[in-house]
């Protein structure tokens, strides 16, 4: 990592600490700030629900939030290097409504909602296989066409339109559920990062670090394929067992955050160019360090401004999302003239 | 001295394999490639240059025959092995504008560094001797975005440079440069492979630099196959006529460039003491439709070049002079 790397790694890690913070002390029901420190010590508080909601809601939310905010933008930049495409990431492509409906059908097949499923072991399992092996599908199709497709531009319309079928399965699945699970599951889609309860925080936590880890160990391959596909042969690299990985580690990462918070879009899409902004490097060894601290520096600000409204409720995280995001994508294609690594 | 062999193909079948189906290019090839030697592939479009490129960068299997790189069959080498001994610079686009002429150039080092890519002194001392050879250093910390097509150019040779490979294949490495660049090139590549004893192969289009500066050239077309040798042999047995066998098209020996074969309809002859100024007034008379013959014969038109300014025309016996071709070729054509 060069210089500018740590210095920005250091400083958004304070930054996370920070939103971690903000996380705990704010939510929609107000908790003094010393009964918030007291409950996390394990201490007695005037109300119990206090302790309940610091424990059940407030951690695992800010934790789930830093993981998943990690595991999109990785997943997104991954995304972009393999398709040398800046315009890629896991809902452009329709890799996370492939996951959608594996969770769809899972739910379905075992007669439970989305919203409640899972609390045990052999739930949660299932429900990340039928994410996992959702997004697998999507990301091998879409891995296929890319090799009958060679722009960049088709290849993404090609995933909307495969976002666009499985919606529909998803669709055609609901119409046969049950009106509450019909219910459960427009929430779901909504997005939430307070999906995963404290049981299950454990389980979330190992699969999106495996996934991440798996991304580190791909950083030397990642900058040769910035090269394109035949030079990085040229250059020692395996590409069909890379980009088999690749497909793992987004795969893990998109299905396992998809299972829990919903279709999380824009952080995927628009991190990784918020990092190559911030550092003017496309080199992995620091823009993907950087990527996955700014994905949970925005995960965890999303979180806070969800609960702005106070008392009166939560906004949905995809209400969110976009409005950040989608400006960045804006700026970066009115400008891809003036940035570096478009050219 | 003996020269290395590096590349050395025996009765080799190239071409593409769709399931049980064989697609032939070439076969029953066989050529040998030279360390210390700059070997320039020539070809017209669609006679396989780049099939045969790709085959022997291993991007494609062979489809029958022996093909051997540094005594060792080249299906028999690892990924590892494979990317230490053969470097390419190819013609796919490559999305590296982020990336600074440095970083570029220390992704060739990814053969030689550990598992997190890291260089350590010696990769930094090859990327910057690689950097000073090709003459880029001056840009090592500009990003690759900014270079111009010639600098970026040098930055991948420099690239398959600290490879460390002895064998460096090149897929039309001027294409799209200008004339300096294309020379700056063709002059860099021939002096890496005699200064560092590489073997280097480049397909191209550009004849002209292909005949001065390549110590082989290697002729590849439908009808003859490959015919390889040192320039000046093929070009003295009359070989460079097979490379494109087209009745319209005919290879002027004095000058070592392709022209198009004149039908004149009308002969001239022409007498100048002076072969350059020859030259083009040949030049301009054959563009003109007329065949030129260089005995003076009675019968036909004559025409003297003293000087540019001063070109005697003799016509029906009538004899003109003319201080510029504007105003013989009005005379001519008239």
């Amino acid at each position: 990592m060069n210089n500018k790397g740590i210095t920005y790694s250091i400083l958004l890690t304070v930054l996370i600490l920070f939103l971690i913070a903000a996380n705990l002390f704010f939510g929609s029901v107000d908790i003094p700030a010393d009964a918030v420190i007291r409950s996390l010590w394990g201490e007695e508080v005037e109300k119990a629900s206090w302790s309940f909601i610091v424990w059940e809601a407030r951690v695992p939310q800010a934790i789930t939030a830093l993981l998943c905010g990690a595991a999109l933008a990785g997943s997104g930049l991954m995304l972009q290097t393999t398709f040398n495409n800046p315009l890629a990431g896991p809902s452009i492509l329709g890799i996370n409504s492939g996951a959608n409906l594996g969770v769809a059908l899972v739910m379905l097949a075992g007669g439970g909602t989305i919203a409640t499923g899972g609390i045990t072991l052999s739930g949660f399992l299932s429900i990340v296989l039928g994410a996992f092996i959702g997004s697998m599908v999507v990301m091998g199709l879409i891995l296929f066409f890319s090799t009958l497709i060679k722009s960049n531009i088709m290849l993404l319309i090609t995933g909307i339109m495969i976002g666009y079928i499985t919606s529909s399965a998803i669709s055609l699945l609901n119409f046969f559920a049950t009106a509450e699970g019909v219910h459960s599951y427009m929430i779901w889609g909504m997005g939430n990062f307070g999906g995963v309860s404290l049981e299950q925080l454990p389980y979330f936590a190992i699969f999106t670090a495996l996934g991440l880890l798996l991304a580190i160990l791909l950083i030397k391959p990642l900058n040769a394929l910035l090269l394109g596909a035949r030079y990085a042969e040229n250059l020692g690299v395996n590409i069909k067992r890379t980009r088999n990985l690749l497909l793992i580690s987004t795969g893990i990462l998109t299905a396992i955050t998809t299972a829990f918070c919903g279709p999380v879009s824009f952080i995927g899409l628009a991190v990784p160019h918020i990092a190559r902004l911030m550092l003017g490097t496309s080199n992995h060894n620091s823009l993907l360090p950087v990527t996955l601290l700014s994905g949970s520096v925005v995960a965890l600000l999303c979180n806070l401004i969800c609960i702005l409204p106070g008392e009166s409720g939560i906004i949905p995280l995809n209400a969110v999302t976009p409005v950040l995001g989608a400006p960045v994508i804006i700026y970066v294609i009115i400008n891809q003239r003036r940035i570096q690594y478009f050219n | 001295m003996k020269k290395k062999v590096v590349i050395s193909a025996n009765d080799l079948r190239i071409g593409y394999r769709t399931g049980k189906q064989e697609k032939i290019v070439h076969e029953h090839l066989n050529f040998q490639l030279l360390a210390g030697e700059l070997t320039c592939l020539l070809g017209a479009n669609g006679t396989g240059k780049s099939t045969l490129l790709r085959t022997l960068s291993a991007s494609q299997p062979s489809l029958g025959g022996e093909l051997q790189i540094a005594g060792k069959n080249l299906n028999e080498y690892s990924e590892k092995e494979r990317s230490r001994t053969i470097g390419v610079v190819l013609t796919d686009k490559t999305f590296t504008g982020g990336l600074t002429v440095y970083e570029l150039i220390g992704l060739g080092r990814q053969p030689h560094t550990g598992f997190f890519g890291r260089l350590n002194k010696e990769d930094k001392r090859v990327i910057e001797e690689a950097m000073e050879n090709v003459g880029i250093a001056n840009k090592a910390r500009s990003y690759t975005a900014e270079l111009s097509d010639g600098e970026r150019q040098k930055a991948m040779i420099a690239k398959a440079l600290v490879q460390e490979c002895p064998l460096i294949l090149l897929d039309e490495p001027t294409a799209f440069l200008d004339v300096v660049s294309r020379i700056e090139i063709m002059h860099l590549l021939h002096r890496l492979a005699t200064e560092q004893q590489k073997a280097i192969l480049l397909s191209t289009h550009d004849i002209e630099q292909a005949l001065v500066l390549s110590d082989k050239l290697w002729l590849l077309s439908k009808e003859h196959g490959l015919q390889c040798g040192i320039t000046e042999d093929i070009i003295l047995n009359h070989q460079m006529e097979n490379l494109f066998p087209h009745r319209d098209i005919r290879f002027d020996y004095e000058h070592g460039v392709y022209y198009p074969t004149v039908h004149g309809e009308k002969e001239i002859s022409v007498e100048s003491q002076d072969k350059t100024l020859l030259h083009w007034t040949m030049n301009a008379l054959n563009r003109n439709g007329f065949e030129c013959k260089q005995i003076k014969n009675e019968k036909v038109l004559h025409l003297i070049a003293t000087s540019p300014h001063e070109l005697h025309l003799t016509m029906n016996g009538k004899e003109t002079c003319h201080d510029s071709f504007e105003n013989l070729l009005q005379e001519l054509i008239k």
